[in-house]
């Protein structure tokens, strides 16, 4: 960690527009699941239904999307980011940094606001809200290594993660079975189904497969955008 | 004392060749990088300040190499030609986070010096994205001095800033230079390089074209053949006047254009010869006018004269 890579990072993400955005996405959240209780009342499949599909099925990669890519890729688009990379800093602390920056965002966009959301919809029973609240912790955590690593690697980060998560992880995990053991979404869900009461939660990838899966995919994409990061040229503007 | 050694480098993209084996040593003072748009200074630059490995040959720092090497930020400052920075801090704050990432020991007191060098303390607390260009140079430059670096390299300072700003900062550099630093800046104007550099190097479509004191590259530049178009009342008689004299080298008629194609060899005595020959032999002189003043056609007889 680098306490003054830490400062720009966050001033970077929360100034500008897109800090209304984090803000705005976990509001609407909560918002609807006021309106739903309201409504619906107390109920567990609608609960599970709002938690899976909009938290941790949209929310969190949404919010994972803009933390991660924003944290690098602005930086990297306009030039700025020379300034951090002139120094003698090794360049995996300021990915790392930025990796905290990103994962901490998650955590306090979406990962506090999804065990909220489940509160207000369920209280606490079945330990739903908390299952699904870890959930979304931990795929923010990797979410925000993925898409950091492709903020690092590509001019079009957002497009490409946008790409990934609306075609690998809602389509083709939806038809294909087996592409869904590769899902951020199906790991994340497998770590809330331990912690819920059984048979509430439910998902397509056992406990034993996800959390190596989890730490090879973040670890992997952090390690790898270090070396890149490490190997950025600067494209010669003539 | 610190030098920079590029050697034998060459460097492409795809198919494109921006640098093609270039030698040089930059030692301390002031060195000019002259040459023309797109003529490789910029990729030079990237490759002296680490941000582009070259594709052959090695660029070392005091026999370190550079790519890949954040220690040799200890001693290198860069102010890049790119206008981005952090634009949502304010000066002092974009300058202080430089000396907080260069984990000098009092970041306060140093980012305070080099504002204090560039002069920009007055501005110091406004946000970056309300300064001028020049004033966002003069920033860049306090956040590249901010750690007191042996090597300053500069890829287009001046661009953007106007006389009195071009001033100021010539004459930081030449202290920098008189202080024993190696600095190196690159320009694509010859007169820019002059008033400041000492020592010039040149590089044109990507070869070094020449190196060594203004003077002796001023010398190359003006005593270089020129070439003159000129319509006269008679052209033939107004051709065969000038080709009895040995300042002139070579005359075409040009049909087309209707007028002759004059290559001189001695400037000053040519442009006394052309006049005085027209009035003797009575012809009328319509046109004279250079032809290849441009500084692409300067560097380009550099590069054939260095061979």
């Amino acid at each position: 960690m680098n306490i003054t890579v830490a400062r720009l990072t966050v001033r970077g993400l929360l100034g500008r527009r897109r800090g209304l955005l984090l803000l705005a996405v976990p509001a609407l959240l909560l918002i609807l699941s006021v309106v739903i209780r309201a409504a619906a009342g107390q109920d567990e499949s609608t609960t599970v239904n709002i938690l899976g599909t909009l938290a941790l099925g949209t929310l969190v990669p949404l919010l994972g999307l803009i933390a991660g890519t924003g944290a690098i890729g602005p930086e990297i688009d306009d030039g700025s980011i020379i300034y951090l990379l002139a120094k003698p800093l090794p360049r995996w602390k300021i990915i790392t940094t930025k990796l905290a920056v990103a994962i901490g965002c998650t955590v306090v966009f979406a990962a506090v606001p999804t065990y909220i959301a489940g509160v207000i919809l369920f209280g606490n029973f079945e330990n739903l809200a908390l299952a699904y609240g870890v959930g979304a912790l931990i795929a923010g955590v990797a979410y925000s290594s993925i898409f950091l690593l492709f903020g690092v690697i590509t001019r079009h980060a957002v497009v490409v993660g946008l790409m990934y998560s609306l075609l690998w992880e809602s389509i083709v995990g939806n038809f294909v079975s087996g592409a869904k053991t590769l899902s951020v979404q199906q790991w994340a869900l497998s770590v809330a189904r331990k912690i819920a009461d059984p048979g509430v939660v439910s998902s397509s990838v056992h406990l034993p497969t996800a959390i190596p899966l989890l730490i090879v995919v973040t670890l992997g994409a952090t390690a790898f955008a270090a070396v890149r990061l490490s190997r950025l040229t600067l494209a010669s503007e003539e | 004392m610190t030098t920079i050694s590029i050697d034998q480098v060459s460097r492409w993209f795809g198919n494109v060749v921006a640098v093609n084996d270039v030698s040089m040593t930059i030692g301390p003072g002031v060195t000019g990088l002259l040459g023309p748009n797109g003529a490789g200074k910029s990729t030079l630059i990237h490759m002296m300040s680490g941000f582009l490995p070259p594709s052959s040959g090695s660029v070392t720092l005091d026999g370190v190499q550079v790519w890949k090497n954040q220690q040799a930020y200890r001693q290198i400052g860069l102010v890049p030609e790119r206008e981005a920075m952090y634009d949502f801090l304010t000066g002092q704050e974009f300058v202080l986070a430089n000396a907080e990432l260069h984990g000098l020991p009092d970041p306060g007191a140093a980012a305070q010096r080099a504002l204090a060098t560039v002069e920009m303390e007055y501005a110091q607390d406004r946000k970056v994205t309300t300064y001028s260009k020049g004033m966002r140079q003069r920033v860049k430059m306090a956040s590249a001095l901010v750690h007191e670096p042996d090597v300053l390299l500069l890829d287009e300072p001046f661009n953007g800033m106007d006389p009195r700003q071009r001033m100021h900062l010539m004459e930081l550099l030449r202290r920098f230079g008189a202080d024993g630093r190696t600095v190196l800046f690159s320009s694509h104007i010859l007169e820019e390089v002059e008033q400041l550099a000492r020592h010039i190097e040149v590089v044109v479509a990507g070869r070094h074209a020449a190196s060594g004191d203004f003077r002796k590259i001023r010398r190359l530049m003006t005593d270089r053949p020129h070439r003159y178009l000129v319509r006269s009342s008679d052209d033939r008689k107004l051709a065969a006047a000038l080709i009895a004299d040995p300042s002139t080298a070579g005359i075409e008629l040009d049909w087309t254009e209707k007028a002759l194609r004059i290559q001189a060899i001695d400037f000053y005595r040519f442009t006394e010869l052309v006049p005085r020959v027209a009035k003797e032999a009575g012809i009328r002189l319509h046109t004279v006018s250079p032809a290849d003043e441009s500084l692409e056609s300067v560097f380009s007889y550099l590069v054939t004269s260095a061979r």
